[in-house]
């Protein structure tokens, strides 16, 4: 059980975290879902401890991280792929972090050969793959049977086998009675292994709750609208409060009209329309519209950049 | 929030016993490859020098005037590659920290070990150890190759006249110091590269602006140096007393810088965000 209560973080000029609060209970995945930059590593660096929030507190099974006696056996986690020293094998990288904690030799093969790194485990870590990399950090995460795991964006770097692999370790660890924190930046992802979600944009809460909540509430319909006059029906339906956004060249997905008003409001000014279709939208594009507003770093496809004085 | 009330059951015996702080940062210490070659690298200048001071000595003894003949100082002579050994125990003591940093394990480190504190102490405890054992084993060496490689008529020394066995002691003495110190250094700096220019800029660069300055502004303060500190207490024939602290509390100066070092690194250490 992970109690996270009002963390703020600023670094120098950015605000990382703000007034966050929220939980991790046991026998779930909980995903952490956030735009990049949104402040997901942040957060979970102070739940380990590692940065000293401005304001607020982590409570892990009730304590502060602090007074864990034996940390790696209550919480493991997977912070950074591969930030382990290069030279070292991953067989030692494992044995010291047991030897901190009193964790018995035996262990350390035990999670090597349950990560699959049993054969290679005398081998540097700098030789390794970023897959392998990823495994390792799961192979510490896991050294000590926690009961509460983090894991920051487990399946970059993995290949489809090993996505499938960590979908199936997380729900696994869950169902044993852990508290599973699992973050990434993509909904798709969490749609198939989170159950519960927290999801953050610039560092502040957006919404907490289960992914089927979380869909009902926010998996709203729109509307795809396709036509040779574009521009002059995105004019009509704003001018009416909805939300447009371009699809492509040639379509529209207009949010907060329904398919009738946009047909009438159509004819009314003598607009020809070829497709009128209600769509419900992916979980991915329920994400996004959630998140549109807090997005740090948009791409920027057709606008010329424009300098910012500063 | 959800209701389940599942219990944590993961007591298993893989997970019983005390943890070994100091064990933990001697593997660590011990399975990378830059901890042997900087001890390599010590054993090769400083009985290198060694070596190369004994038999140049005996060859050129007849060129010799007769005040260098009575200076000569068989002891301080064969021990002068020490200061070598303590630019390179400074990049092992650096190295210990700093790349932890560099690689990212610094997280791993202190996630296993919350109290920082602790984890500095022990890394000072191996580096004090270490760099102290290799020191004295290197000095001595120096010693006993230098020795046997000084030649009659040119006087060779032994432990047990006056002052001998202080000097190959101190030398040792002095590289488990500076280990420390480099070790300071980077708690405070975090980069390898930073750290190490820092420390080899107090120990070489330092004196060398110094000596650019007036000796009345200077003078009271070279004595104080790192480099001019190991060489009185790796000598036996010592210069103006005045100009030179004794062996001992050259030693001591040598802790202190230590100590501050350590102690302000594990203050931030403590402090930072890791
Ligand atoms: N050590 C730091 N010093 C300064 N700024 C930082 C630091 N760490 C994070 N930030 C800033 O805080 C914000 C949140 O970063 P964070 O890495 O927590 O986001 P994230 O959600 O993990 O993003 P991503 O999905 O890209 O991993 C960003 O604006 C980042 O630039
Ligand atoms: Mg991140």
């Amino acid at each position: 059980m992970i109690e996270v209560r009002e963390l703020t973080k600023q670094y120098r000029d950015t605000v990382a975290v703000r007034d966050l609060s929220f939980e991790v209970p046991p026998g779930v995945v909980t995903g952490f879902l956030g735009p990049n930059g949104s402040g997901k590593s942040t957060t979970m660096r102070m739940i380990m401890g590692l940065d000293r929030p401005d304001h607020g507190s982590v409570a892990i099974n009730g304590r502060a991280y602090h007074d864990l006696a034996h940390p790696l056996r209550e919480v493991g986690a997977l912070l950074e792929a591969k930030a382990i020293h290069p030279g070292r094998s991953a067989y030692h990288h494992i044995q010291y972090l047991a030897e901190t904690n009193g964790i018995s030799r035996h262990r350390v093969d035990e999670v090597l050969d349950m990560v699959g790194l049993g054969d290679v485990a005398r081998r540097r870590v700098g030789k390794f793959s970023l897959g392998m990399g990823q495994r390792l950090g799961i192979a510490a995460a896991l050294l000590g049977d926690p009961g509460v795991l983090l894991f920051d964006e487990p399946i970059n770097g993995l290949d489809p086998e090993g996505i499938l692999w960590v979908r199936n370790l997380l729900k696994g660890l869950a169902a044993e009675g852990r508290s599973v924190f699992v973050s990434s930046h993509l909904m798709s992802e969490m749609a198939l292994t989170a159950d519960r979600l927290v999801v953050i944009g610039r560092g502040a809460l957006i919404s907490e709750g289960t992914v089927d909540d979380f869909i009902a509430e926010t998996a709203g319909t729109f509307v795809r609208v396709r036509g040779p006059r574009l521009a002059d029906i995105t004019g009509v339906l704003e001018r009416e409060g909805a939300n447009v956004v371009a699809e492509g060249d040639d379509a529209l997905a207009v949010h907060g009209l329904d398919a009738a008003a946009i047909g009438e409001l159509a004819a009314a000014a003598r607009l020809v329309l070829h497709e009128l279709s209600p769509q419900t939208a992916s979980l991915e594009e329920a994400f996004m519209s959630l998140t549109r507003d807090s997005v740090e770093y948009h791409g920027r496809t057709t606008d010329v950049p424009v300098p910012t004085a500063k | 929030m959800t209701t389940l009330t599942i219990p944590p059951t993961h007591t298993s015996s893989a997970t019983a016993g005390r943890s070994h702080l100091l064990r933990a940062e001697w593997t660590k210490l011990r399975t990378v490859r830059s901890t042997w070659w900087t001890l390599f690298a010590m054993a090769v200048v400083t009985l290198g020098v060694a070596a190369i001071a004994g038999a140049t000595v005996s060859h050129n003894w007849h060129t010799f005037n007769v005040i260098q003949r009575a200076t000569f100082d068989p002891t301080g002579i064969t021990l002068k590659g020490l200061l070598f050994s303590q630019l390179i125990i400074g990049v092992l003591g650096v190295l210990v920290m700093s790349a932890e940093y560099g690689t990212g394990t610094i997280r791993s480190t202190l996630a296993a070990t919350p109290r920082r504190a602790r984890v500095l102490g022990a890394k000072a405890a191996l580096v004090g150890a270490l760099a102290l054992v290799a020191g004295e084993v290197l000095s001595f060496g120096a010693f006993l190759l230098g020795q046997g490689l000084l030649r009659h008529p040119a006087p060779h020394a032994l432990l047990s006249q006056p002052g001998v066995l202080r000097a190959v002691v101190g030398g040792g003495v002095v590289i488990g110091l500076l280990g420390l110190l480099a070790l300071g250094i980077a708690a405070i700096i975090r980069h390898s590269a930073g750290a190490i220019t820092t420390y080899v800029g107090l120990l070489l660069v330092v004196p060398i602006i110094l000596q650019t300055l007036p000796s009345s502004f200077s003078q009271p303060i070279l004595k104080f140096m790192p480099f001019h500190i190991s060489d009185v207490m790796t000598s036996v024939v010592t210069a103006g007393q005045g100009s030179s602290l004794s062996p001992w509390a050259g030693a001591g100066v040598l802790a202190l810088y230590a100590a501050v070092a350590l102690g302000v690194g594990g203050y931030l250490l403590v402090r930072r965000d890791a």
